[in-house]
């Protein structure tokens, strides 16, 4: 049975599809068989972050609607071999997302992968709701800031009421914090909330602490997964995440700023 | 850090953003779950208790708890003595015999 896991956040733009891709990359080179689906319908970008855009046929709406099967619309990553992607539909009909027709195909990937990566829309409409549904695992992608503090406490309550095993009295979705966007030395200057207050405040487990990096923007524009890029501090960031799911011990890193000379903090140069 | 930002008022931004998190998160949790038709029986108690006395809005409050295993619905409403309305014809409800 694969396991399913939602990337969410409730709030747009904190790295939900950077996430999606990074991890479901990450998982991929541990040797894990992983799809990455794109919920976003209406809004399609996945395949843009995973560098296949040209490559997209059919969607998830035309296997929902039998109008395609799913081995024609599976992506096979060129870089990966345990890497699929299944691409959403750029249609503006909300309601494509059927429930009983995701459940079917989700059902039919079980059979096929390991792991099943649900990269959430924003907000709490329908395709979130959706996408969050049927996860066995959630990962809340948070933003050291108050608005994305508040959105993700609130898909959390939604996790924990309206998804499936919520509904059928099941375990419990088993909630991870995934902290992206972290600069260490605002943090140091008092700017920014540290990795302990949100902890504190959403009172979820840490999987893992994501640096605020350049190589986030190089890797989406070029099209890879970030846990491809060997020298970037937030692929490894993501690596280690990944392993910590897996049931790794690994030590936080990149959560303190680098050491500068005191001249240099006195005078504030970076 | 640059030194003369230690005497600045936005130094401990941080500190304050964690503080109107909890509040605000603590005040939606609390609210969180409850049923869809409490502002709307709060504002039917409003509408009822005000024919009797002069009352505001935020002098009635609406909480849906639990005690163990039962769920209670607690309704404080404070009322002042001092202003009881006059037991005049109440034409709002005259024009609506619905």
């Amino acid at each position: 049975m694969a396991k399913v896991i939602v990337i969410t956040s409730g709030k747009g733009g904190v790295g939900k599809t950077t996430t999606a891709a990074a991890f479901a990359a990450g998982l991929a080179l541990r040797g894990h068989r992983t799809v990455v689906i794109d919920f976003d319908v209406g809004l399609r970008n996945l395949d843009l972050i995973m560098g296949c855009e040209r490559r997209v046929v059919f969607d998830f709406i035309n296997v929902i609607n039998g109008d395609a099967n799913l081995n024609q619309a599976l992506i096979k990553d060129k870089r990966n071999d345990n890497l699929y992607i299944f691409p959403t539909s750029q249609t503006r009909d909300k309601d494509a997302l059927k429930r009983d027709g995701v459940e079917r195909v989700l059902a039919e990937l079980t059979q096929q992968f390991d792991y099943i990566i649900c990269d959430s829309p924003a907000g709490i409409e329908h395709g979130a709701i959706t996408a969050l549904y049927f996860a066995d695992s959630a990962i809340i992608v948070t933003n050291p800031e108050v608005s994305s503090v508040r959105d993700s406490d609130r898909i959390i309550g939604i996790l924990s009421s309206r998804s499936r095993r919520a509904e059928r009295n099941e375990p419990p979705v088993d909630i991870h914090l995934l902290l992206t966007r972290y600069d260490p030395a605002r943090v140091a200057k008092g700017e920014m909330l540290t990795v302990e207050d949100v902890k504190e405040i959403l009172s979820i487990p840490l999987l893992g602490v994501i640096p605020e990096s350049e190589s986030v923007l190089r890797a989406s524009n070029t099209g890879t997964p970030v846990t491809f890029d060997p020298e970037s501090a937030a692929g490894r960031a993501y690596l280690d995440a990944v392993a910590r799911f897996l049931g790794e011990q690994r030590e936080m890193r990149f959560v303190k700023p680098e050491r500068r000379s005191f001249i240099r903090v006195l005078f504030g140069r970076a | 850090m640059r030194l003369w930002n230690l005497f600045s008022p936005n130094r401990h931004s941080a500190a304050i953003a964690k503080e109107r998190l909890k509040i605000v998160l603590a005040h939606e949790r609390a609210g969180r779950g409850a049923p869809d038709f409490l502002p709307r029986l709060q504002k039917e108690l409003i509408d009822v208790v005000g024919r009797y006395v002069e009352i505001r809005d935020d002098m009635i409050r609406v909480n849906l708890g639990k005690q163990g295993e039962t769920s209670l619905l607690e309704i404080n409403i404070e009322i002042d003595p001092a202003k009881p309305r006059p037991p005049a014809p109440r034409p709002a409800m005259a024009a609506n015999p619905g």
